[in-house]
């Protein structure tokens, strides 16, 4: 099919806008970040920061509890991705391997509870844990964060132990490996990178969840970042500079884990259909 | 939005299934018979166990909240008091709900015509570029895509700030002098407006790059029959390229319409449900009514309204997924 000059051009043309759109947004954040307060307040935007300065991540940095609410998003997000990835991996075994009464409505159950709307039911998940005096603990957090992965970690899981040849297994149970040890021998390695990028993917629902945290930690030195950041902005009246080294350092990790993690994504999906 | 970003595991080959009567592939080889058949039960118990405790249960629990009593009083008190219908009877026949209701219908139309339409388009000029465009396009995708919800409603807070904000200041340089000092958070339009802005935006790439990844699964050989056959691009894209989609367009529409249902994080961090709470959506209702103005009975009963509307919607999308998928359970 032959184009003309023109129809060569306007798709590059629609692409260069539209990254810019895309982009900007996350270019704006780190570049305030990084400009002194005299160009973030300025009558016109200084739209590169010549001078950077770093005065506004210490601001952050300094603000109280920060080191503590690290602390407290890594271990509610790490605790959570952890069991659910060993609860997982069980559940995707029997799931994908073993043929077994009501095993497809397990799936959908499973299926159903992925889409649980927990926006909405921070309400009664709040009078539940008032009532086991656990406000303010990190455990209900870590706990309902693994069950909110869980789904998501257990049908991805299951996909990828499908993919396994069962051959692979079932040789290494003829040289008299038992199932445990199969499974842990041979299935388990294969499974690295399937363990791999659920894990990635419940480490970012789990490090911005927001809702319940709002309503179970209120106490400054119990809160996760996300709760932290959404207060930032009023806690210190306008300071954007601040506030956007405050989001920075929160999105940071997940911008960079996403990006290496797009790639298997969408080269799995395509795969997948692909071999399907 | 957070969750999930990807919703389908990626599917390998499938397992075979024995027909009935045929040779088990494995019996119970070893151990005694009964115990083998318990085998995939209690490897699925932990899973089924703590869903049904920290799912289930707060589901219930939600469920008998929204037949009581229970504001300030009964809550510090620990007080039980059961009123029947009560809590329905007000909300449904008041006119907040039906508002917040119709509000968040048209929300949530709003959005998810625009993501499916721009997302499609998106994704369409991802497949139409060359290879050094088509990255550059996906890495500003991705990183949109990626941003904590959290960390980009802040972020347009300050892009849409009265003073100093970005968007002002390009308003007020390409003709629009009164919008210099534009405040975006003080009216109902204006917040709606940011709120869509930002769905809009970040739910792009997710439809896009599918999209795009759906697009390289076409068989070249329809559209090579096609072009044989004299059809013209725009008849290929209609004959051959939209019918391969449809499916997938159509999944992805009720995933992001779930999605924006209860877009709670964007609407309440940018401005809490405001101005004067003209903004709430179901899910932003459901809690400041419960938590804000502690009617826990209340906000509970509009908690499980919402809940049913999402049920319904969600088991639509999983019987038009199941039905794609129906030889891979």
């Amino acid at each position: 099919m032959k184009r003309s000059p023109l129809g060569r051009i306007w798709p590059n043309l629609t692409a260069v806008v539209l990254f810019l759109i895309f982009v900007f947004p996350v270019y704006w954040m780190f570049a305030t970040a990084f400009k002194p307060a005299g160009d973030i307040l300025s009558e016109d935007p200084v739209w590169f920061p010549t001078d950077a300065t770093l005065e506004h991540f210490k601001t952050a940095m300094d603000a109280d509890h920060f080191w503590t609410m690290v602390g407290n998003s890594i271990t509610v997000t790490a605790g959570a991705v952890v069991f659910s990835l060993i609860i997982g991996v069980t559940a995707a075994f029997a799931l994908a391997r073993m043929r077994f009464k009501g095993r497809r409505g397990f799936i959908i159950g499973f299926m159903l509870a992925q889409m649980a709307p927990w926006e909405v039911m921070v309400i009664a998940i709040y009078m539940i844990v008032r009532d086991a005096d656990m406000l303010n603990s990190l455990i209900p957090l870590t706990l309902f964060y693994m069950v909110m992965i869980l789904p998501f970690t257990l049908l991805t899981l299951r996909g990828f132990v499908a993919a396994v040849p069962k051959e692979l297994e079932e040789s290494a149970m003829v040289d008299g490996c038992t199932r445990m040890q199969a499974f842990r021998r041979v299935i388990l390695p294969l499974l690295a990178p399937g363990l791999m990028s659920t894990s990635l993917f419940g480490f970012i629902t789990a490090w911005n969840e927001f809702p319940l945290v709002l309503v179970l930690n209120k106490e400054a030195d119990a809160k996760t970042l996300p709760v932290w950041l959404s207060s930032f902005q009023t806690a210190f009246g306008d300071d954007w500079g601040a506030t956007m080294a405050a989001a920075s350092l929160f999105a940071l990790p997940i911008l960079i884990l996403f990006v290496f993690l797009q790639r298997r994504a969408v080269s799995g999906l395509a795969d997948g259909a692909v071999k399907g | 939005m957070t969750v999930q970003k990807t919703e389908r595991p990626p599917s390998g080959p499938t397992e075979v299934q024995t027909p009935d009567g045929g040779p088990r592939p494995r019996g119970p080889r070893r151990g005694p018979g009964r115990l083998a058949g318990l085998t995939p039960y209690l490897l699925l118990a932990p899973a089924i166990v703590a869903t049904l405790l920290l799912l289930g249960w707060p589901l219930v629990t939600n469920g008998m909240l929204s037949f009581q009593n229970l504001n300030m009083r009964q809550f510090i008190l620990h007080l039980t008091e059961w009123n029947g219908f009560d809590n329905y009877k007000e909300v449904l026949t008041g006119e907040d709900f039906w508002r917040v209701t119709g509000r968040s219908v048209v929300f949530t139309a709003a959005n998810v015509v625009l993501i499916m339409i721009l997302g499609t388009l998106v994704g369409l000029l991802l497949a139409r570029l060359g290879r050094k465009m088509r990255t550059l396009l996906m890495v500003g995708l991705v990183l949109a895509w990626a941003m904590p919800v959290v960390a980009s409603t802040t972020v347009y807070q300050w892009l849409f700030a009265q003073r100093f904000g970005v968007v002002n200041w390009v308003l007020a340089k390409i003709g629009f002098e009164s919008m210099a000092d534009h405040d975006w958070l003080a009216t109902q339009y204006s917040t709606f407006f940011v709120v869509l802005l930002l769905i809009v935006w970040q739910s792009i790439p997710f439809v896009a790059i599918n999209l795009y990844a759906a697009t390289t699964t076409i068989p070249k050989e329809l559209y090579e029959a096609a072009s044989l056959d004299g059809a013209g691009a725009w008849k290929q894209f209609t004959s051959v390229t939209m019918p391969y989609l449809r499916p997938f367009l159509y999944a992805t529409t009720f995933l992001e319409i779930i999605w924006v249902f209860k877009a709670f994080v964007q609407v309440f961090t940018l401005n809490e449900g405001g101005p004067d709470r003209l903004t709430e959506i179901l899910p932003v209702y459901a809690y400041i009514e419960g938590m804000g103005n502690q009617h826990f009975g209340m906000g509970a009963a509009i908690a499980l309204l919402t809940i049913v509307i999402l049920l319904a919607i969600t088991s639509y999308y999983l019987r038009i997924v199941l039905k794609q998928e129906e030889d891979e359970l």
